[in-house]
């Protein structure tokens, strides 16, 4: 490589090679979203103001908010929970080694498996006419939804629905990280002297904090932005941040666009403070694990 | 008793997968009263608008593969290359879809192209169509990227470069017949996952008002009992699909010979 600087200075021709991709981020994932950020503080004058951003505090914008934030929380917390005891049982708990590929398979296609088909399977499942309601009212007589207060169209039916995808993303994420986990670590704990909790609680736990934790933002993040499968499951009433989205973008159901924008703007914040605690946490388990 | 534990653990959690894929496999075969039968997938196949939908989203899937191959591939040969400072930056960037939902991307896409915009592409079914493409390949640039940048890392590509180069070969010779077909397994990769987001995504066609498959799996589910759960079938078939094709490329894929350096 010899051809640099023999005339001083070479036009940056290098440039070049990425300029497709920089023009292609920045029209269509950098300029969008700075739009909205400008939108969410341009009055209908055209001036600054904070009135939009102000304006979200109205009740019904607070309690999508609210409700969103619920069910991502919910959601990310029974998957981590549900997806962490399976792939525990399947690394640590001494099941046969051959399930471990096809769950990670599995895993894989079910993570991938979101939007409007999951919602109709959940409601051919447990739904009003789904197979196990049909099956618990004909074979015991009871009515899931008088017996335990459970509807599929509302947010605990959007959880349930939601671990769908969330109990296998956690499974992909925290097995290499329970991989990681050395024999060596145990083997010097017990010669220590320490019991199994006291090696769980000591030393194995503190090293999968950041995993956890990272996965439990992304899961959160994950189901925030969702739009499909709730759509499809309660329909445009439901009263969450990105369904409420999706009627202002269709037809201003808010009556002010600027609205709107910081309707969005609320939605990257919230996002972004989770991917963002998920991408550090990543680099930090990444530093340990080397 | 540690294995009861295992076992108890594994076989409840599995019953939130196997539950739902047996309600709809058992709800789409029962159309006819009182047995099983196919009714509800013929009444889909034999719906026009099923047809029509669907080959939009395929040929959209198809386009965005090819656009989003010639879009992340040259980049990130270019920058493992070239230009390594850069690799921050580009994989910030291919990670902002993660940060920013679907839904406000295409909120920022209406406000910027709409018709009384400096780029009207949303004036026309083309431009539109066009749109949805650069949408898509924006959703699927975080996959795609990671597969190609993958790919690019377990083989030499500077002395490919520089082989080919005292060879006399152009930069489209390298790219086209040197690099590309090294990573060609990784581009499958990235292409199936492309696939598998493109043809059932629901929110950016619905909201750029494209004839996508997403939107008539919607109208389907708000208006018929039956064909929503074949429907459901039919996705989670392509889904597996696509994610067997990826564990079959790669299992399929010649090793790279290792390097000695």
């Amino acid at each position: 490589m010899s051809h640099a600087s023999s005339s001083g200075r070479r036009l940056p021709t290098q440039w070049l090679g990425v300029a497709p991709f920089f023009l292609f981020a920045f029209l269509f994932l950098l300029l969008p979203a700075v739009s909205i950020v400008v939108g969410a503080f341009r009055g209908a004058d055209g001036g600054f103001t904070f009135d939009n951003v102000a304006g979200l505090k109205s009740p019904t914008i607070l309690n999508a908010y609210w409700v969103s934030i619920r069910v991502s929380f919910w959601s990310a917390l029974l998957g981590c929970l549900i997806g962490f005891a399976m792939a525990a049982a399947v690394v640590l708990g001494g099941l046969p080694r051959f399930i471990r590929s096809p769950l990670l398979t599995f895993s894989g296609v079910a993570s991938n498996f979101a939007g409007l088909p999951l919602a109709f399977a959940f409601i051919a499942t447990i739904g009003p006419a789904g197979l196990i309601t049909v099956w618990l009212r004909t074979e015991f007589g009871i009515n899931l939804r008088a017996a335990t207060g459970f509807n599929l169209f509302s947010t605990g039916g959007l959880i349930a629905t939601y671990l769908f995808f969330q109990v296998p993303l956690m499974i992909l994420i925290i097995t290499p990280a329970l991989d990681g986990l050395r024999r060596e670590w145990r083997e010097a704990a017990e010669i220590l002297g320490a019991t199994p909790a006291q090696y769980w609680r000591m030393i194995a736990f503190p090293i999968l904090v950041p995993s956890l934790l990272g996965t439990f933002a992304l899961l959160f993040a994950n189901s925030f932005g969702a739009v499909a499968t709730a759509f499809a499951l309660a329909g445009p009433q439901l009263n969450i941040a990105p369904i409420l989205l999706f009627s202002q973008i269709r037809g201003d159901v808010l009556g002010s666009p600027g609205l709107g924008y910081a309707l969005a703007l609320g939605m990257i914040v919230i996002t972004g403070i989770a991917n963002t605690l998920y991408l550090w946490l990543r680099s930090r388990t990444e530093r340990w694990q080397k | 008793m540690k294995l009861l534990f295992a076992w108890s653990a594994f076989l409840l959690g599995s019953l939130i997968f196997i539950l739902p894929l047996v309600g709809m496999t058992e709800f789409s075969l029962s159309m006819r009263r009182g047995e099983y039968s196919f009714d509800a997938y013929a009444s889909v196949l034999a719906d026009p608008q099923f047809r029509a939908t669907f080959t939009y989203s395929v040929v959209m899937a198809l386009v965005t593969i090819v656009f989003g191959v010639l879009l992340v591939v040259p980049t990130a040969y270019w920058v493992r290359l070239r230009m390594p400072y850069l690799r921050p930056v580009v994989e910030f960037i291919t990670l902002m879809p993660l940060v920013i939902p679907a839904i406000v991307i295409v909120f920022g896409y209406i406000r910027l192209y709409n018709t009384s915009s400096w780029l009207p592409l949303t004036g026309s079914d083309t431009g539109t169509n066009i749109l949805l493409m650069f949408g898509y390949t924006a959703l699927a640039l975080p996959y795609m990227y990671r597969a190609v940048d993958t790919g690019l890392r377990s083989i030499d590509i500077a002395t490919l470069t520089e082989a080919a180069q005292s060879l006399g070969a152009g930069w489209m010779t390298i790219f086209g017949r040197v690099i590309l077909p090294n990573v060609f397994v990784s581009v499958l990769s990235g292409a199936f996952l492309t696939f598998a987001i493109v043809i059932g995504e629901f929110t950016l066609a619905a909201l750029l008002n494209r004839p996508a498959f997403g939107p008539y799996l919607q109208l389907v589910g708000a208006n018929k009992a039956y064909e929503p759960s074949a429907l459901a079938v039919i996705s989670f078939a392509i889904t597996w699909l696509c994610m067997g094709l990826i564990q079959i490329v790669v299992r399929l894929a010649p090793r790279p010979p290792a390097q000695s350096h």
